[in-house]
């Protein structure tokens, strides 16, 4: 793959700290009793994942995503005023406050949906995939899923359908290494072995360090553009790390606070892709300063939008059961 | 018109929905070069080819999950289970996932697809515990599916093409005791609207509502009443979710007496469903007691005489109707 350009570097730059400030926002609106519904579960941490992926898709391709899934909608191009009044449960919301966090959708921008069990996405992404090969398109099919989805079935049957069907999914495995609220090593056998796993499959396998954006930008496109051409599924393995608990205020019993503290110091994708960029002398500290700005303001937004829009008509309850 | 077994209609209904519309295709264990557990799709591989008559591996789960995820994207999948058991492997992507995909998005998709799956026991070639359930009852309670379960060659057919045809999710139970019953199918395209009821028998004396089987079990008992004076209207409910709630309630108000039979277990079923439906829709009519025909709460056991007294049987119809026209 090419090197990307200053613009797609500018982007990934911008949509990291879209995801944080998001992320933060969402938090910050739980902590206060204003989100005061359902569980709000922050990837913060993974932005470099959701981000790197996500650009390296078209607006057709099509993902589906987890109950941590803001980031994958905003990285995919999601409207973060729609985004957070979903979460708010509010009418102007993506899914007019059916769904919530963990359940949303945006079929616009290529979104199957969040889907708050673990795995149950994964499957509809690999459908999807095989009604654009069948259909005759060139679309690709992107399922998010984290190690901890390695102990469902679903997760297992999807490699084998993608594989022996040879459909345009590229399975991109946010490894972060903890399953909910327990250590992945004691959980998944495979869980640090996925090259074994995928060759195992038939996908083929790309391996990166999810913490840095680039590398996952480039893997992805590649896994993108082969499956994209017709040969075949891909496992992307990327090894990332959750800077927050599985949802906000949850007591992390499963680490210690000093290995978040060192991670949060060694391992930020934003820090470390911001001395890159400074780094390559193509961007200024006031170019940077500018772009996280603007996302920060435009969560700010989002927020505002969100907070004064109208709740669903309790009188439609019953739409949208049947087409 | 021309003769057809329930099984053969169910084949006629496929194959022409496949000719009319190629966004439909098949998904399944063994249905291509095998033609399916019970020989459903035989002929359709050699028609229709690999690409629409899919081979799957034995994966209940994706089996329904990529169903879902084609038909939000713009297909017409109709996926078989090879027997209605085996779907609880697939429940939490046919209810959890399909059921809901159109409500907790808004309304931003739909997903018609089609789950076929036989049900029900077979009596002398029944397979025992999980090849026999009527799991109708699994269903009916989940908002977003539409429930189908056809007696008739004719009504297999049109109520197919109608769930093929439909946006929503629908679950198509096809009682496999009926597979070889044999009758009248038009040669012409037709469809049986889905949320209809049908009367099977007219009737003055007392209303049978049922389905499936039981709908030939209530047919029969209806002759033998039929001696005694008693003259039994029988309702095939054929959609089972959305119900037909007018058809009953106008035959229940003209005879002033019902009975709800149902293959499916007793506890939180259907029959109960519609026994209660019926009480609250027409207690003024009602001159007596409602009868209810159910399976005991045990599993379906794998010996024959077992099997019968553990299923409701025409016995059990004829003394349930007795019972409740004061005949007994």
């Amino acid at each position: 793959m090419s090197d990307p350009s200053t613009e797609m570097l500018a982007r990934m730059y911008y949509t990291m700290g879209l995801i944080r400030d998001f992320e933060n926002k969402a938090a910050e609106l739980f902590t206060r009793g204003i989100l005061a519904k359902g569980g709000v579960h922050s990837s913060v941490g993974q932005e470099a994942v959701a981000t790197g992926v996500g650009l390296s898709l078209r607006g057709d391709d099509w993902i589906s995503s987890t109950h941590r899934g803001h980031g994958h909608h905003l990285a995919k191009g999601a409207d973060p005023r729609r985004l957070m009044a979903e979460l708010l449960a509010k009418d102007a919301g993506y899914c007019r406050g059916r769904g919530g966090s963990m359940h949303v959708a945006a079929f616009e921008i290529g979104s199957l949906g969040a889907y708050a069990m673990v795995g149950e996405g994964v499957p509809i992404a690999v459908g999807a995939a095989l009604a654009e090969k069948m259909k005759g398109t060139d679309r690709v099919a992107v399922p998010f899923l984290g190690d901890g989805a390695l102990g469902q079935g679903v997760v297992h049957e999807s490699f084998n359908l993608a594989s022996v069907w040879r459909l345009p999914v590229v399975f991109a495995v946010e490894r972060n290494g903890i399953a909910v609220s327990t250590r992945c090593d004691q959980m998944v056998a495979p869980s640090t072995r996925l090259a074994e796993l995928a060759q195992a499959y038939g996908l083929r396998y790309y391996g990166v360090d999810g913490q840095d954006v680039l590398a996952v930008h480039d893997a992805a496109g590649r896994a993108v553009a082969a499956a994209r051409s017709g040969q075949g599924p891909a496992l992307l393995d990327c090894r990332t790390y959750r800077f927050e608990g599985h949802y906000a205020s949850e007591p992390q019993v499963y680490r210690r606070r000093e290995e978040i503290d060192e991670m949060r110091r060694t391992q930020d994708p934003i820090a470390h892709f911001e001395a890159y960029l400074l780094d390559s002398g193509l961007f200024s500290t006031a170019d940077l300063e500018a772009l996280r700005r603007r996302s920060a303001e435009v969560v700010e937004d989002a927020a505002e939008f969100a907070q004064t829009s109208p709740e669903p008509d309790p009188s439609t309850y019953a739409e949208y059961v049947y087409a | 018109m021309h003769k057809a077994t329930y099984k053969e209609a169910i084949r006629e209904g496929l194959a022409e929905e496949m000719r009319r519309d190629s966004s439909v295709f098949l998904l399944g264990e063994d249905i291509g070069l095998h033609g399916g557990a019970f020989g459903l799709t035989k002929g359709l591989f050699a028609e229709f080819g690999p690409e629409r008559v899919r081979d799957t591996p034995i994966s209940e789960s994706i089996i329904a999950g990529a169903a879902l995820g084609s038909a939000v994207a713009g297909l017409r999948p109709v996926a078989e289970m090879m027997f209605g058991d085996f779907s609880a492997i697939a429940y939490d992507q046919i209810v959890n996932a399909a059921a809901k995909a159109r409500f907790q998005f808004g309304g931003q998709c739909k997903a018609p697809m089609v789950v076929r799956m036989p049900v029900g026991a077979l009596s002398w070639k029944s397979a025992g515990v999980v090849h026999c359930q009527s799991v109708d009852n699994w269903y009916v309670q989940v908002p977003g599916l539409k429930v189908v379960l056809p007696s008739t060659p004719y009504d297999a057919k049109g109520l197919l093409k109608s769930a093929i045809r439909d946006d929503n999710p629908v679950i198509f139970l096809e009682h496999k005791a009926l597979y070889e019953y044999q009758d009248e199918v038009p040669d012409e395209d037709y469809v049986v609207p889905l949320g209809v009821a049908d009367v099977k028998r007219r009737g003055s004396t007392c209303t049978a509502v049922t389905s499936g089987k039981m709908v030939h079990f209530a047919l029969k008992a209806a002759l033998e009443l039929a001696k005694e004076g008693i003259e039994l209207e029988v309702i095939d409910i054929r959609t089972l979710k959305p119900l037909d709630e007018e058809t009953i309630f106008a035959s229940v108000r003209k005879t002033h007496h019902a009975v709800v039979i149902h293959e499916g277990h007793r506890t939180g079923g259907l029959a109960a469903d519609w026994g209660m439906r019926i009480y609250t829709g027409c207690l003024d009519w009602l001159d007596a007691r409602i009868g209810w025909v159910a399976a005991h709460d045990v599993p379906i056991p794998y010996n024959d005489g077992l099997e019968k007294k553990v299923l409701p049987q025409p016995a059990d119809i004829l003394a349930a109707v007795r019972e409740t026209c004061g005949a007994a």
